[in-house]
């Protein structure tokens, strides 16, 4: 079984957005919540300037897992870490708990109220049944069911962002650095994905 | 913990197969733009959707149990030429899937392309016909609008002439939609008919045609992954063409290719160099010139191809003598050991490629910048070379094939020029006569003489038509001042110098704004009447060929019907000439359904009449064969693949694809390539300037393409030649008959560009010859102003110790309007302007925006992305002028402008140098004019504009404004 990964080339992330936008328009995305954004580190800084696409990385042993109170979050057979919105009661303690930003939540009312958690699913969807209006409603696409990748990697410009089976996926990547002769390393592995050999 | 029943199980039936079985909720357009919201609320609505409903149901994107049919058509943004894969179910575009086959993106997409489905849902969109009245929008029908604009425009044709109307057409025009706009403002009666090029590549196109002989892109974006050196100048790509950096980055690392970047400003492009060059604006001459020094000193330059294949290097040497280091860094500010090393890369490790935008055009010296990058290419041998050329990155989708179609007012579509030869060739095209066409121009009552001599003058162009409005009707060439405006397509905010702008669109009689959104145009300006808004749909709702920026044209299929009230652009023009009592002329021979023109057939016309640039092989059946094939094509020479319906042919058939589509011309990949045959994309430079000058040949010397019977230099192709060298028997009658029917008396002189029967074409490839002949380039182009390149100071400059030994052009009149750049250099200089404005301002491009940025603004997932317009300001600059990051700061110009924008404090920009964002508008001096557009079209995100505060100059030889040099005091607000 196949152990679904991101992997982010930031030699090749050029900060072009691709990758949100490409999340908003499959899963329509309210404005406000990002599933996905890219960050810039050192923004200007020559030499030193690196951009990363961060979503939810699907963690080994997810520490929004771990935190959350209502136990409402599931790792599928293809180790995608999904969560179920009847369960969810927007508590925010995944928010805390994640070491990248992932979990978001739509503002409900006045005095900071928060909804319940939305989060990058890996274009997975959610516990309802695949590919159904209630399940999009709640989650959005779900393209693995398709047999498809996420969307925000397919259609990465320049191929930076890399979604996938984690062990090919760091095969293409070190192919990659061997053949260039650099590379940043996959950012975020260590911590999303302890157990794995590091890229 | 809870366990996903079906998971991992991967259907790979797809969506389409899952669904169908399902239920049967279906959603038609009607009811999907009803709930999509017409009348949808502002951001508050949108940030309150609540969590549950992250989408509603009933408009999803797949609804269980209908089928969804693929669409494919092109990316409507920049011109990398990206395919737009839809899913569209009961006429709604629900999907948006990677576009795999497509050899050009290869399935990516940039912010932009990954968000055109966005445009379908068109909440922002102009959604009928309006006009200003009273300061109030009314609605209209198209039948009041189109009779309402046409009375008007028959009273201004009437009172001041035709060329009192300014037509501005679009980069976003289809090359059919492009085509019938130039030939409506030449049925029209005027040349005052211009476009986007005009202020991004006008320079590049006539820099580089005027020294080999077309203006474009010589390679492609896929050859870049053959170049062992990459040089990009005045470009940030990350940013503009965010696909094209997949192909460069390619190259780069399949290569070790080093990656030079020279700009101003540390851009996401540069970012990924492995050298930067930072220059100060405005001073590319003295640094190419300054490469070349040492490429020169060291003997490094292509001696044998030199001598072969280019004119005139010997007094490029002269010039470039003058640049020595020093004088390089002191200019430049560029250090001198760099240069000498970036000079070394570029002239050791070939083929290396040269890539530009507009950080070399938007200059006064955009045409000289051009020519000296071109030389530096042609001195190192670069050109007609896989892996290296002049990869000219056009801006948008389709101004490539919006310039070669002739939206521009120095010529008629194919780059004819407009001399009675060329009116002559387009009226046979047309099957008019000629004097029905020339009488169309001028007053009433004007003499034959006259009415020709305006049909033969450059008309006005994009960056001037405000001085036009604003000018004494004496100091215009022509019979009156413009009076009316006709907008297709064309942002408001794009050139310089928008408060006179502004004045000029207060003193239009008539402005009519057709696009699909109300655009700056509309909201920018104090009009209260006189302003008609016509909702024009996108080229994802209309069906026509685009040529992208390496020459490929690729045909659209239309993937939903035109939103709300809106039509295409041929519909549109249809109703226009047919208000104006000139339809029967302009659809002689396209077929009308309705009142809609059929996209195929004005793409036969354009077929019947394109020989000089050869847009004649790119039949509708071809182009569909190709979008239908597009797996079939290599990624990396764009090649059809063996066995397949396509076999040896260029993707996209990139022009020059000579002579009929029956002959099979393969489509040009690389310009100018000797080493390949004619009849297989290969080519020579082009015969255009003559035979000889100053007793020396112009033509090539030992160098012929492949295959040609001819081994040497030639002229281009008339029948007289090819009568001369025996090869008029192949001719065929009817083609013989064509020739002699065109040449009247004097048949010999039947050229290649004008042999509408294309024999001549024919005959002279099946023997090997380029049909437009076999030449040298030119390293010194004796028509332009500077024939060899010099450096030339900046209007507003910096430095104004330097403008005494480097000042600009002399003032002079041209395209019917004044140039007196020369005399405010000398004012700023005596009024010491660089001292009071001491911060050097450029401008550039976002990669989440577009042009004047109406419709990206109008976009929520890409407005989500920038919600506000800004300055870049230097760290020390900011704490030199108190400025903190994030707050609000005025940036004045040095005339007249000011804007009211966000500081955002970084190292992007060296010392002394600010950048700003040109997508902005919809504030004016700090004030929102969102109450000016009309109801429920007004652009999510709205911000003062950067050409407010931009100043006057303009390129003698193309009029391009200076977008990327002036001056600026920026204060804390």
């Amino acid at each position: 079984m196949a152990r679904m990964k991101f992997l982010c080339d930031a030699e090749r992330c050029i900060e072009c957005n691709a990758c949100v936008t490409a999340c908003k328009n499959e899963n329509e995305v309210p404005w406000g919540i990002n599933r996905r954004r890219v960050v810039t580190l050192n923004d200007g800084e020559m030499g030193k300037e690196r951009s990363i696409s961060m979503a939810c990385m699907h963690c080994t042993d997810a520490p929004c897992a771990a935190v959350c109170p209502v136990d409402c979050f599931y790792t599928t057979a293809d180790a995608v870490v999904l969560h179920s919105k009847e369960l969810c009661i927007g508590c925010g303690y995944c928010f805390y708990a994640c070491p990248f930003g992932a979990p978001q939540y739509p503002q409900l009312g006045n005095f900071g109220g928060r909804g319940k958690m939305d989060k990058c699913t890996f274009c997975a969807g959610g516990p309802e049944a695949d590919n159904t209006p209630a399940e999009y409603a709640r989650y959005g696409a779900n393209r693995l069911a398709e047999g498809k990748l996420p969307l925000c990697a397919e259609m990465c410009s320049t191929k930076a962002l890399l979604a996938g089976d984690g062990e090919i996926i760091a095969a293409i990547y070190k192919e990659r650095v061997v053949t260039r002769g650099y590379g940043s390393g996959a950012w975020g592995w260590s911590t999303a994905y302890p157990d794995s050999q590091g890229v | 913990m809870l366990q996903k029943r079906r998971a991992g199980v991967s259907s790979k039936t797809g969506l389409a197969g899952v669904l169908a079985a399902a239920g049967s909720a279906t959603v038609d357009r009607r009811a999907f733009l009803r709930k999509s919201g017409v009348a949808a609320g502002g951001l508050a609505a949108l940030g309150a959707v609540p969590l549950a409903t992250v989408r509603k149901a009933e408009a999803g994107p797949m609804q269980p149990g209908v089928p969804i049919e693929i669409k494919k058509n092109i990316c409507t943004h920049c011109s990398v030429g990206c395919t737009v894969t839809a899913e569209v179910q009961n006429g709604v575009w629900v999907g948006q899937e990677p576009a795999w086959a497509s050899p050009i993106n290869r399935g990516t997409h940039c912010a932009k392309g990954a968000s055109v489905r966005e445009i379908a849902h068109g909440d922002r969109r102009l959604k009928y016909p309006m006009k200003l009245s009273g300061g109030e929008w009314q609605r209209l029908s198209w039948e009041q609008a189109i009779d309402e604009i046409g009375a008007k425009l028959e009273e201004l044709r009437e009172e001041s002439g035709p060329d009192s109307v300014f037509w501005l057409g679009s980069a976003k025009f289809s090359n059919e939609g492009s085509y019938l706009f130039r030939k409506l403002a030449a049925m029209w009666g005027t040349n005052s008919v211009d476009h986007q090029a005009r202020i991004c590549h006008s320079t590049t196109v006539a820099g580089v045609a005027n020294t080999w002989g077309y203006g474009a892109m010589t390679n492609s974006y896929n050859d870049i992954a053959n170049s062992k050196a990459i040089m990009i100048i005045g470009g940030n790509p990350a940013e503009a063409h965010p696909v094209s950096l997949q192909h460069v980055l390619r190259g780069k690392e399949l290569n070790q290719a080093p990656m030079i970047v020279c700009d101003p400003r540390f851009t996401r492009t540069a970012a990924h160099a492995t050298h930067y060059v930072r220059l100060r604006p405005g001073t590319d001459i003295p640094l190419v010139w300054g490469m070349l020094w040492h490429i020169f000193e060291n003997g490094l330059e292509d001696k044998e191809y030199i001598a072969q294949r280019v004119h005139g290097m010997d007094q490029i040497r002269a010039e470039v003598a003058k640049w020595h280091p020093a004088e390089v860094e002191r200019v430049t500010g560029v250090p001198g050991a760099q240069v000498a090393e970036i000079a070394r890369i570029m002239a050791t490790q070939k083929p290396s490629t040269l890539i530009w935008c507009m950080g070399v055009t938007q200059h006064t010296v955009g045409t000289a910048n051009v020519r000296a990058l071109s030389i530096l290419q042609l001195a190192l041998g670069n050109i007609g070379i896989e892996g290296g050329g002049a990869n000219i990155f056009r801006g948008h989708c389709n101004v490539q094939g919006a310039t070669d179609l002739g939206l521009d007012v120095t010529s008629l579509p194919a780059y004819y020029g407009l001399s009675e030869r060329a009116w002559r060739h387009w009226s046979r095209v047309w099957d008019l006569d000629y004097e029905w066409v020339r009488d169309r121009f001028g007053k009433a009552g004007m003499t034959v003489e006259d009415k020709q001599k305006l049909m033969e003058a450059k008309g006005i162009p994009t960056t001037r038509w405000f001085d036009a409005v604003l000018a004494d009707p004496a100091d215009v060439d022509q019979p009156d001042r413009l009076r009316g405006m006709v907008v297709f397509g064309h942002g408001g905010n794009t050139v310089p110098r928008m408060p006179e702008m502004r004045a000029g669109l207060e003193a239009l009689d008539l402005l009519v704004v057709a696009d699909p959104h109300p655009t700056t145009f509309a909201a920018v300006s104090e009009r209260k009447d006189g302003t008609y808004l016509l909702p024009i749909c996108t080229q994802f709702e209309c069906n026509g060929s685009r040529t992208a920026s390496n020459r490929s044209l690729q045909w659209g299929n239309q993937i939903v019907e035109p939103l709300f009230e809106s039509k295409n652009d041929y519909e549109a023009m249809y109703l226009l000439s047919k208000r104006l009592g000139i339809e029967e002329q302009m659809f002689k021979h396209i077929q009308v359904d309705g009142t809609a023109p059929l996209a195929e057939d004005i793409l036969r016309e354009i077929n019947r009449g394109t020989w000089s640039i050869g847009y004649t092989g790119q039949s509708p059946e071809r182009l569909k064969q190709h979008m239908e094939h597009q797996g079939d094509f290599d990624m990396v020479s764009l090649r059809g693949k063996p066995g397949t319906p396509v076999e040896g042919e260029v993707y996209g058939l990139p022009w020059p694809c000579f002579g009929t589509p029956e002959i099979k011309h393969p489509g040009t990949h690389i310009l100018y390539n000797t080493h390949e045959h004619v009849m297989n994309g290969g080519g020579t430079f082009r015969a255009r300037f003559g035979v000889e000058r100053d007793g020396e040949t112009l033509l090539a010397e030992g160098s012929w393409s492949k295959g040609s019977e001819i081994e040497d230099g030639y002229p281009e192709f008339t029948y007289g030649i090819l009568k001369t060298l025996g090869w008029d028997g192949d001719l065929t009658a009817e083609e013989l008959a064509t020739i002699q029917k065109i040449g009247g008396d004097d048949p010999d002189s039947v050229s290649w560009a004008i042999d509408l029967s294309g024999g001549i074409q024919r005959v002279s490839m099946a023997h090997g010859c380029v049909p437009y002949g076999n030449a040298k380039a030119r390293a010194v182009a004796w028509n332009l102003p500077d024939p060899v390149p010099v450096h030339r100071e900046p209007i507003y400059s910096p430095r104004p110790e330097l403008v005494a030994e480097y000042q600009t052009y002399e003032d002079k009149r041209d395209f019917r309007v004044m140039n007196i750049g020369h005399t405010i250099q000398a004012q700023a200089v005596k009024e010491g302007t660089a001292g009071s404005y001491p911060i050097i301002l450029t401008t550039g491009r976002l990669v989440e925006y577009e042009g004047g940025g109406e419709e990206t603004r109008s976009n929520k997932w890409l407005a989500e992305l920038q919600q506000s317009m800004f300055v870049e300001v230097n760290r020390a600059d900011a704490a030199r002028l108190g400025v903190k990051d994030g707050g609000m700061v005025w940036v004045y110009g040095p005339a007249e402008g000011k804007v009211r924008v966000k500081a955002l404090v970084t190292n992007r920009v060296g010392e002394g140098v600010a950048f700003m964002p040109f997508h902005f508008s919809g504030y004016w001096e700090g004030e929102s004019q969102r109450a000016k557009y009309p109801e429920g079209a007004d652009p999510i995100v709205l911000g003062d504009s950067a050409n407010a505060c931009t100043t006057y100059g303009y390129d003698p030889v193309t009029a391009m404004h200076e977008g990327k040099a002036t001056l600026c005091r920026i204060e804390a607000a």
